[in-house]
């Protein structure tokens, strides 16, 4: 299996990786030109029949719910397909997952970085200790339902526009 | 009120997306009993794979894109219907700024007008072809699409060959001005803000628009699938309803500022409200500070701009066999002919009073002025709809036309 990222000069990587199965993300723009690309013989050698066999709407269905779109060589048997197609599936979600963890585990410590900086704000200007400062932040984003990354976002941009004497 | 009907639709970041985000936005979906769930895409083959499969009931789709499916031009072929058209015109065709200086070396002039710029850039494609430069190129949305087929026509009539004597490439949208600006292409044909955006970069000029080309010409349709349609037949109509009071809306000149600030909000189009103005107010920016008058740029209510022509479907089609798509064949005549749906639009809007058209299919290029027509309900004005060229096209005389159309 390979991946490509960058649609320039796809046809004739095509044409070197002769694969039997293309996969390509839903959300990919360049769908369209690629559609085209595979009917046009010309920029494409391989004869590449359209999605999986129409007649596999549960394939299409399964394809299409997990955000990929699969074109397939024509004449590949169905049998052969399907392994492919699973295969992709699980590579593509598997990659999304990864993606979203690391979005997550990114914002996760862009919140805790901006709590620190909201404690050190409250410590200074307060003259709390870090226990009570973050007990304050902890307190507040219970009574307002919020989260305490939020709160502390809050009052970090407060302090950035109350000028010198804030930490921000 | 709400909720009675739950209506998921695709569309793609484009200006004549307008009746669609009015309908949600303004309340006519609402009022129909419907909850509108808007999906932008980034893909019109997304758009109909997501049609296909059931994640949208109904989406914004290329006017040729559904005849397309019907006659299995397209993977994943569900049968789809067009029971409404979503304006009218809407495209410009935009070129570099270095193929527009070399056009007006020959002759183009700021006017847009389609013979005398399509001709000079005739004449660069021949001094180019002789000095052995590289073929120019022209990008388009879609292979099946009122892009692809206004470019076409444009050029053949101008005595150029698009098969032959320019490269065609398939770009999305939103990715055309900076596909210019790369220098990967001379020149587009796309819907607006997409000419605008090149022309307020300094990197483009529009050099002709689809509403000089063919006046009046259809562009996108409400695609629906047939499946769907059948089985939710008061969902349809509620739709149809809304969506045709959000058209009277977008009609409107009071709201085109209201208009402008929804399309350019970060749900639709996401773009600055200034390139939204030139198309939607009739005054578009060709060059730098210049300026055309094009009245009938886009339009999304008047002359019958949201009903089905099979006319409209037809012409598609002729183009389908033109530049040897499908077959010319009375069954494919009829799929093109069946895909569109004037019954369906008629029988949602029999009982509100509004203006509905006497015939399902007119004579393309018939009316040079703007002309009164039998209608039931209120009057209805439709044209002028005329070809740039002067061509006729009769939709009981298909097989006479296909046989007249030149490649080249």
């Amino acid at each position: 299996m390979t991946i490509i990222h960058d649609v320039t000069g796809i046809a004739a990587r095509i044409e070197e990786l002769q694969p039997d199965v293309i996969v390509i993300d839903l959300e990919n723009p360049n769908r369209d030109m690629l559609e085209n690309m595979f009917q046009l013989s010309r920029a494409v050698k391989r004869p590449i029949a359209m999605f999986v066999d129409r007649s596999d709407m549960a394939s299409i269905e399964a394809a299409i719910d997990a955000g990929v779109s699969a074109y397939v060589v024509d004449g590949l048997k169905k049998e052969r397909v399907k392994p492919i197609l699973d295969m992709a599936i699980i590579r593509f979600n598997a990659f999304s997952r990864m993606a979203r963890e690391l979005e997550e585990a990114r914002s996760e410590l862009e919140s805790r970085k901006v709590v620190e900086r909201a404690k050190g704000i409250l410590m200074k200007s307060r003259g709390l200790s870090e226990a009570d400062a973050y007990g304050l932040l902890r307190k507040t984003a219970m009574n307002e339902n919020r989260k305490i990354s939020e709160i502390a976002q809050s009052l970090v941009t407060a302090a950035g526009l109350l000028g010198p004497g804030g930490d921000a | 009120m709400s909720g009675k009907h739950q209506i998921a639709a695709g569309f793609l970041p484009l200006l004549d997306s307008a009746l669609l985000a009015a309908a949600h936005e303004q309340g006519f979906a609402e009022a129909e009993g419907i909850e509108l769930r808007l999906v932008r895409e980034n893909s019109w083959a997304s758009i109909r794979d997501r049609l296909a499969v059931g994640h949208f009931d109904a989406a914004h789709m290329l006017a040729p894109m559904p005849i397309a499916c019907n006659l299995g031009l397209t993977p994943l072929a569900t049968e789809m219907i067009a029971p409404m058209a979503l304006g009218l015109g809407g495209n410009a065709v935009t070129v570099s700024v270095a193929l527009w200086s070399a056009m007006r070396d020959n002759g183009a002039l700021d006017d847009l007008d389609p013979l005398r710029n399509g001709k000079a850039l005739g004449s660069v494609i021949s001094a180019r072809k002789r000095g052995g430069g590289r073929l120019l190129r022209f990008g388009v949305v879609h292979p099946h699409s009122g892009h692809n087929y206004e470019l076409r026509y444009w050029l053949a009539a101008c005595g150029v060959d698009p098969e032959r004597e320019i490269e065609i490439v398939i770009l999305p949208p939103p990715l055309m001005p900076d596909a210019l600006i790369a220098g990967r292409i001379d020149g587009y044909c796309v819907g607006e803000p997409w000419n605008t955006a090149a022309v307020s970069k300094g990197a483009g000029r529009i050099v002709t628009v689809k509403a000089a080309i063919w006046r009046s010409s259809p562009e996108k349709v409400l695609g629906v699938a047939k499946a769907w349609a059948d089985r939710n037949p008061e969902a349809l109509t509620a739709l149809l309803r809304a969506l045709y009071r959000a058209a009277e809306w977008c009609g409107s000149s009071e709201n085109l500022g209201d208009l402008a600030r929804i399309l350019a909000s970060t749900h639709y189009i996401d773009c600055p409200q200034e390139w939204l103005m030139p198309a939607l107010i009739g005054a578009v920016e060709v060059g730098p500070s210049q300026v055309v008058a094009v009245p009938d740029f886009f339009v999304p209510h008047a002359k019958a701009a949201t009903f089905p022509w099979t006319s409209h479907a037809l012409w598609f089609y002729s183009q389908m066999v033109r530049w040897e798509q499908v077959d010319a064949n009375i069954a494919n005549e009829g799929i093109a002919r069946n895909t569109y749906r004037p019954d369906l639009y008629r029988a949602a809007l029999r009982d509100v009073d509004v203006a509905l058209p006497g015939a399902n299919a007119k004579v393309e290029g018939a009316l040079n002025e703007p002309t009164p027509v039998g209608s039931s309900g209120p009057s209805l004005t439709l044209g002028p709809d005329g070809f740039f060229d002067g061509a006729v096209f009769d939709p009981d005389q298909v097989s006479a036309y296909l046989s007249g159309q030149r490649k080249r």
